[in-house]
């Protein structure tokens, strides 16, 4: 067994959110001078704003109208994103590669079916049999198909299937920190040469009534018109604008992405997830151990989720333990997108890092960015657990 | 120093506890007294009524205290008295301090709370799809209660809490390959050296009207409800679906060399894993079986063993008419002329397809079959497919020593997973 650690290098980004479809438009936002205005829905979600998806021409993706509607949007958006990654390393049509290629997708649930989920609490409301009510209806009212498009391994099931990437296929849960053991696994499977190529991401729909549900159980949604992170303590609700948004990347080995002339948009140094409990100063606690002899990072890219308290717990970690580094919050511009959170930071400052480190400020007191970077910082702070960083670094910057 | 090693130099991983719960009960020598003695955990569904619906049986577990009858308080019920079991077995107490793996079945409300908050909804006269009318009764009131149960982590934050596991736990769904997977994903982190033990669980407690209706729609379960043990049936000629099924599985993975260090009993070793993605098809395999043929060979490989060199089969055997077909043609590619030599047999029979949690259960009764020495038998083969040429153990167990077993998972997604377990280091 090699047992010489393989450097992890990110060759492909794949990224949708509200503000734009893949990797040129959003470089062009990152490469602003002021802050990109977010899209925001407040009125089909009332009292909730969203960050909607943008126009998408699923067919440049998912070429087969049949693939497009064994799904509902959530799957589609990231088959379509992991295809968006896959072209971006220049491996779409690479049988032999994605027939090899690892993936790991950090996943929900699809959508329920609201319309029949309505029906049967409307007829259950006079009905004294509501089990045998709710055995009637499901039998006559589901969709087949609606199973699978709700299943949580189908969104890696439909990828395999539209983009033949089967080297592998795992599917991981547990809100952002799906995302964040994404990442980790893909990163400690290539860095002990148990694989040497990669896909892994996540996507989130914002859209979605049943999920407001989930976040609204701790009244964990902001209320009213958007407003950016900084304000929402003083606003209605719990702070969370919920976005639309997926990121894939293509992780790929150093030697093997050296070897075939691929472009390396940034290194991944190391990865790291916790969790515990988040009293006592437990959550700083563990966002300074995770940073423990590591130098001050000159980006910090920062998932916070927006959620009162949390938000501004974690914000202050990073200023006080890293002064000098610049911060970006990108919930300020494309919302709380829960699996896809963490692999949408490390596509940011991946973006970054590529460009010498344009990153346009997200919130009114953001710092301008005043010196090349040669180091970025990921961090995703679960709403409501689980807590992960990731430290990246510029390819053929200073040695 | 070279012993601990494997033949591709990677520390061996060895199993030195386990736990189970399956309807046929709790504990390994209970379930194993029942699954050798061809025992069936089926039964009818008490949980909820079955008028209307097609299938009526399923192997639910309803002996496990919990304080709600909702997905996630069953699977971490299970979850949790399997990884008690398992880590008194392993001699660990106190805190892990190693990994969780944990698959876990992707979870949603009950219909009971929906219907909970449709009335709280019309009492306050919120309007909208039935969604918008809940939300507005959260915002009156917030539901942490519920908020923790329609969560994917909460399983997993409570196991790792109460057991003591190290960072951040990865919940997963590989649909029913998941319990393979979780096996898999410890294996793998041992390998790496970033671990020296790691826990892995697999549960699945998501029997639920919904739920059953779904895989009815696919027309993949048995509708032969009466009698229920009879009804799951795999590679006979009328299996018509499998039997949904509750469980929870534990394995404790050490490496070797930190097994034997500490003195551990060891129980066997997960010498290879595989895996491999099928793209034909949401819920069909590739007709020509590649995937699962390519999955089998990778585990072997892996374990650096050749078919030659595998004494038992536990068989992924779902009693679906797709499965059981393609699991054949799968097997009879790799194994060719040692075929006739390979017993190949299918706990389903008696427990039932526990789904999430299946790769896990199935790879403790692995490991049960070879210190044993028992094959447990396929049980209700009373009417053997012809198409199907396999030594299934038909119905009795069998007396048998075997060294090595291949444990095989298959899942809706593409999903193929498969084990290697070994007495002792290949």
């Amino acid at each position: 067994m090699n047992t010489t650690p393989q450097r992890v290098v990110i060759t492909g980004i794949g990224i949708v959110t509200s503000l734009g479809v893949g990797r040129s438009a959003h470089e062009a936002l990152l490469a602003g001078t002021t802050s990109p205005k977010p899209v925001v829905d407040n009125a089909r979600y009332a009292p909730y704003s969203v960050h909607p998806l943008p126009e998408i021409d699923w067919s440049a993706q998912i070429p087969k109208r049949g693939d497009q509607r064994q799904m509902d949007d959530w799957q589609r958006l990231g088959v379509f994103t992991a295809g968006l990654a896959l072209e971006d390393a220049g491996l779409k049509d690479d049988a032999e590669a994605t027939a090899s290629m690892d993936m790991i997708v950090a996943a929900g649930g699809g959508e329920r079916d609201l319309t029949v989920d309505t029906l049967i609490i409307d007829e259950a409301a006079n009905h004294n049999d509501r089990e045998r009510l709710l055995n009637e209806k499901l039998m006559t009212e589901l969709r087949p198909t609606l199973f699978l498009a709700q299943l949580s391994n189908l969104m890696a099931g439909n990828i395999s299937i539209v983009h033949k990437v089967t080297g592998s296929s795992r599917t991981f849960m547990g809100e952002e920190a799906a995302g964040i053991s994404a990442v980790e696994t893909a990163f400690a499977r290539i860095r002990a040469g148990q694989s040497t190529h990669a896909l892994v991401g996540g996507g989130h729909v914002a859209e979605r009534p049943d999920m407001h549900f989930v976040f609204e159980g701790i009244q964990a949604l902001a209320q009213g018109d958007w407003q950016p992170l900084a304000a929402r303590s003083n606003q209605a609700g719990g702070g969370i604008v919920l976005g639309s948004a997926a990121c894939f990347l293509v992780l790929e080995s150093r030697e093997r992405a050296t070897a075939r002339g691929a472009t390396i948009y940034a290194e991944i140094e190391a990865v790291e997830g916790d969790r515990g409990s988040r009293d006592d100063e437990g959550l700083e606690r563990r966002l300074q151990r995770m940073m423990d002899g590591a130098a001050t990072p000159d980006l910090i890219v920062s998932g916070a989720s927006g959620l009162v308290g949390i938000t501004e717990r974690e914000a202050s970690v990073w200023r006080n333990s890293f002064p000098d580094a610049i911060l970006r919050r990108y919930a300020n511009v494309v919302g709380h997108a829960l699996e896809a959170q963490f692999p949408i930071g490390l596509g940011l400052a991946a973006l970054a890092l590529k460009a010498d480190g344009a990153i346009a400020p997200f919130e009114a007191d953001d710092k301008a960015l005043d010196k090349p970077i040669d180091t970025a910082l990921v961090t995703t702070v679960g709403y409501v657990r689980g807590e992960g960083v990731a430290r990246l670094s510029r390819v053929g910057g200073k040695a | 120093m070279t012993s601990y090693r494997d033949h591709k130099g990677r520390p061996i991983v060895a199993v030195t506890g386990m736990g189970i719960v399956s309807s046929l009960g709790r504990g390994k020598a209970d379930n194993w007294q029942k699954l050798s003695g061809g025992v069936s955990g089926i039964h009818p569904i008490s949980r909820f009524p079955t008028d209307g619906l097609s299938t009526k049986i399923a192997g639910t577990v309803e002996f496990v205290n919990v304080p709600l009858i909702n997905a996630t308080e069953i699977s971490f019920a299970m979850a949790r008295e399997a990884t008690e079991e398992a880590l008194a077995e392993a001699g660990l107490s106190g805190e892990f301090g190693g990994p969780l793996f944990l698959a876990a079945p992707p979870i949603e409300a009950e219909w009971s709370t929906r219907f909970g908050y449709a009335d709280m909804a019309r009492a306050i006269e919120a309007e909208g799809n039935a969604y918008e009318r809940f939300n507005a009764v959260l915002r009156e009131r917030a539901d942490p209660d519920l908020h923790q149960a329609v969560l994917f982590g909460t399983i997993s934050e409570r196991l790792a809490d109460k057991f003591g596991t190290r960072g951040l736990p990865v919940t997963l769904s590989t649909a029913c390959a998941s319990g393979a997977t979780a096996i898999q994903l410890g294996v793998e982190a041992i390998r790496q050296s970033r671990t020296d033990r790691a826990l892995t669980v697999a549960t699945d407690g998501s029997v639920s009207a919904e739920s059953l209706v779904r895989f009815s729609l696919l027309s993949a379960l048995s509708t032969q409800n009466d009698p229920p043990e009879k009804a799951s049936k795999p590679f006979t000629k009328d299996r018509d679906g499998f039997v949904l099924a509750e469980g929870a599985a534990t394995l404790v993975l050490e490496s070797l060399e930190s097994a034997v260090a500490r003195g551990a009993r060891v129980l066997g070793i997960v010498a290879g894993c595989g895996e491999k993605a099928d793209h034909f098809h949401r819920t069909r395999s590739s007709p020509d079986g590649g995937p699962a043929i390519a999955t089998i060979r990778e585990a072997m490989a892996d374990a650096g063993l050749d078919a030659s060199q595998i004494g038992y089969v536990n068989a992924h055997g779902t009693s679906t008419p797709e499965n059981d077909k393609m699991e054949y043609l799968a097997i009879s590619s790799v194994f060719g002329d040692h075929l006739p030599n390979v017993p190949v047999s299918s706990n389903k029979s008696m427990i039932g397809h526990t789904l999430t949690a299946a790769g896990a259960i199935e790879a403790v009764f692995s490991l049960l079959t070879i210190a044993n020495g028992t094959l447990p038998p396929t049980i209700n083969h009373d009417n053997p497919d012809p198409a199907i040429a396999l030594d299934v153990v038909p119905n009795i167990k069998r007396d048998k020593a075997v060294t090595s077993v291949l444990s095989n998972s298959f899942g809706f997604g593409g999903q193929n997973a498969c084990l290697v377990m070994t007495a002792e280091p290949a």
